[in-house]
């Protein structure tokens, strides 16, 4: 049987972390690959890399980022933002990258699922949706639309149709965001989480609103999620990898413990 | 020291085996030379995506002819993944004749339980079947990274030196006189996969039954 999956999410810009991270001491603050190679150590199972770079000449230098990480951090990760052609693509996954992350760029061109799983297969390449409680409709009946650029675009394609339409197109894995609860670190949105994983048949990663090891929990069992996504929860020290994996292992949830 | 010749046959995840070994202390090189994989002390065969074009590439270059010779000189050899797959007979993916090297077939995953996906990917268990030089320090329960849907059933289960459940047991690593391989990616399994890539660069291709 497969372990569930504890995942970091480091936002990097212009080669250099966004939020601090505990890991990495004073005179190396703001160093992604060190922060990696912390979280490695420490018995993390996979990164997300998450290039907030404004301006598009300056992205060369997360190809950099991910070529130190590829040589120092042995397990997968994926890399997204900025990420528009195949071309943009191969570049991440030949610098050593397992997957890429689609998120606005899906929304924009669907089709770059399918190229991008055409090339380099579905296990390469995650969808990323960040996601929005709305009425119901005829257009939304999940109750959840698919938003961009951090919430402030909501695009009116509903949450459910996009996960199944990703699965179809290729995609071999999903990231559900839920805005609402990002930030909060009052927990997953459960209900969204659930009517996800109950949509599609391809792994589905629980991302915003961790701030507790229960809520990892919940995530992977109320809400059928294989993999929990944190990020400040770590980053600030409140807890560390190996308390979170303990915390799920004791609750009888099979995480990689060594 | 000796050095690891890893075969590039665009498969893939040759640029992360190399650096998992550099990361060792290991010395490699990545080659498409045919003489140089006969000729090589130790070889690392990896690989991603399917099969038949893997089959297809390796022979294009000539670089079968100089695996066979290379595993007729008893060259300790490594396979990883699709590289794993295609040292046994044949292959459901795309029905393809492969090295054959271990008598088997490689099989496609077809859980009945439909919480099981295909591809199986994620960290799994592995469980040893039998002690192995390259299996040096690893314990039962140890975890690995798969990324697959094709797995390796050899014919004979004495080739069987670990085994992974995933709706029943599958072979996970194999071997047969000078040849070992790993369908799982040992180059980004944590320091377990680590551990066994130095032991493979440790070992001198004997394997006493």
């Amino acid at each position: 049987m497969l372990s569930k999956r504890v995942i970091a999410c480091l936002d990097v810009r212009d080669g250099k972390l966004v939020k601090s991270v505990r890991f990495v001491d004073t005179k190396e603050i703001g160093d992604p690959v060190t922060a990696a190679r912390a979280y490695y150590e420490d018995g993390l199972d996979e990164l997300v890399f998450y290039d907030i770079t404004a301006s598009s000449d300056r992205r060369n230098i997360m190809i950099d980022v991910v070529e130190a990480v590829a040589s120092q951090v042995f397990i997968p990760f994926s890399v997204g933002g900025g990420l528009r052609t195949g071309e943009d693509c191969r570049r991440v996954l030949e610098a050593g990258a397992e997957k890429v992350n689609l998120n606005t760029s899906a929304v924009a061109r669907p089709e770059i699922l399918a190229e991008a799983s055409a090339a380099f297969g579905a296990q390469a390449v995650v969808l990323s949706m960040d996601v929005r409680a709305c009425v119901a409709t005829t257009q939304t009946p999940s109750g959840y639309e698919i938003v961009t650029h951090g919430g402030r675009n909501p695009t009116g394609i509903d949450a459910v149709a996009w996960a199944r339409r990703g699965e179809a197109l290729g995609a071999g894995e999903l990231v559900v965001n839920s805005i609402d609860a990002d930030g909060t670190r009052a927990g997953y949105e459960l209900t969204l989480t659930r009517m996800i994983t109950d949509a599609v048949t391809i792994p589905v990663i629980a991302s915003g609103g961790a701030g507790l090891p229960e809520h990892l929990y919940e995530a992977l069992t109320v809400g059928g999620a294989d993999a929990a996504l944190v990020a400040s929860m770590l980053h600030y020290g409140d807890y560390t990898v190996p308390q979170l994996k303990t915390f799920l292992h004791e609750k009888s949830v099979k995480v990689r413990m060594r | 020291m000796k050095k690891i010749c890893i075969v590039d046959y665009d498969a893939g995840n040759q640029t992360s085996v190399k650096r998992a070994l550099d990361h060792l202390g290991i010395v490699s090189v990545i080659t498409a030379d045919p003489d140089a994989v006969r000729h090589a002390e130790l070889i690392i065969f990896p690989g991603v995506g399917h099969a038949g074009s893997a089959m297809q590439v390796l022979k294009a270059r000539g670089l079968d002819a100089a695996l066979i010779d290379a595993f007729r000189r008893g060259t300790p050899l490594l396979g990883i993944c699709v590289g794993c797959q295609i040292l046994l007979s044949r292959s459901e993916e795309s029905d393809t004749a492969c090295l054959g090297f271990i008598e088997g077939v490689c099989r496609r995953f077809r859980p009945t339980d439909r919480a099981l996906k295909v591809p199986h990917m994620g960290w799994n268990a592995v469980e040893v079947a039998r002690p192995h030089p390259v299996l040096k320090d690893l314990v039962s329960g140890d975890e690995v990274y798969f990324v697959h849907s094709y797995y390796p059933a050899p014919a004979d289960e004495r080739r069987v030196f670990a085994v992974c459940d995933y709706g029943g047991d599958f072979a996970a690593m194999i071997g047969y006189r000078n040849l070992f391989a790993m369908q799982f990616h040992v180059e980004k399994s944590g320091p377990v996969g680590l551990n066994l890539l130095k032991n493979f660069s440790e070992w001198d291709g004997v394997y006493a039954e």
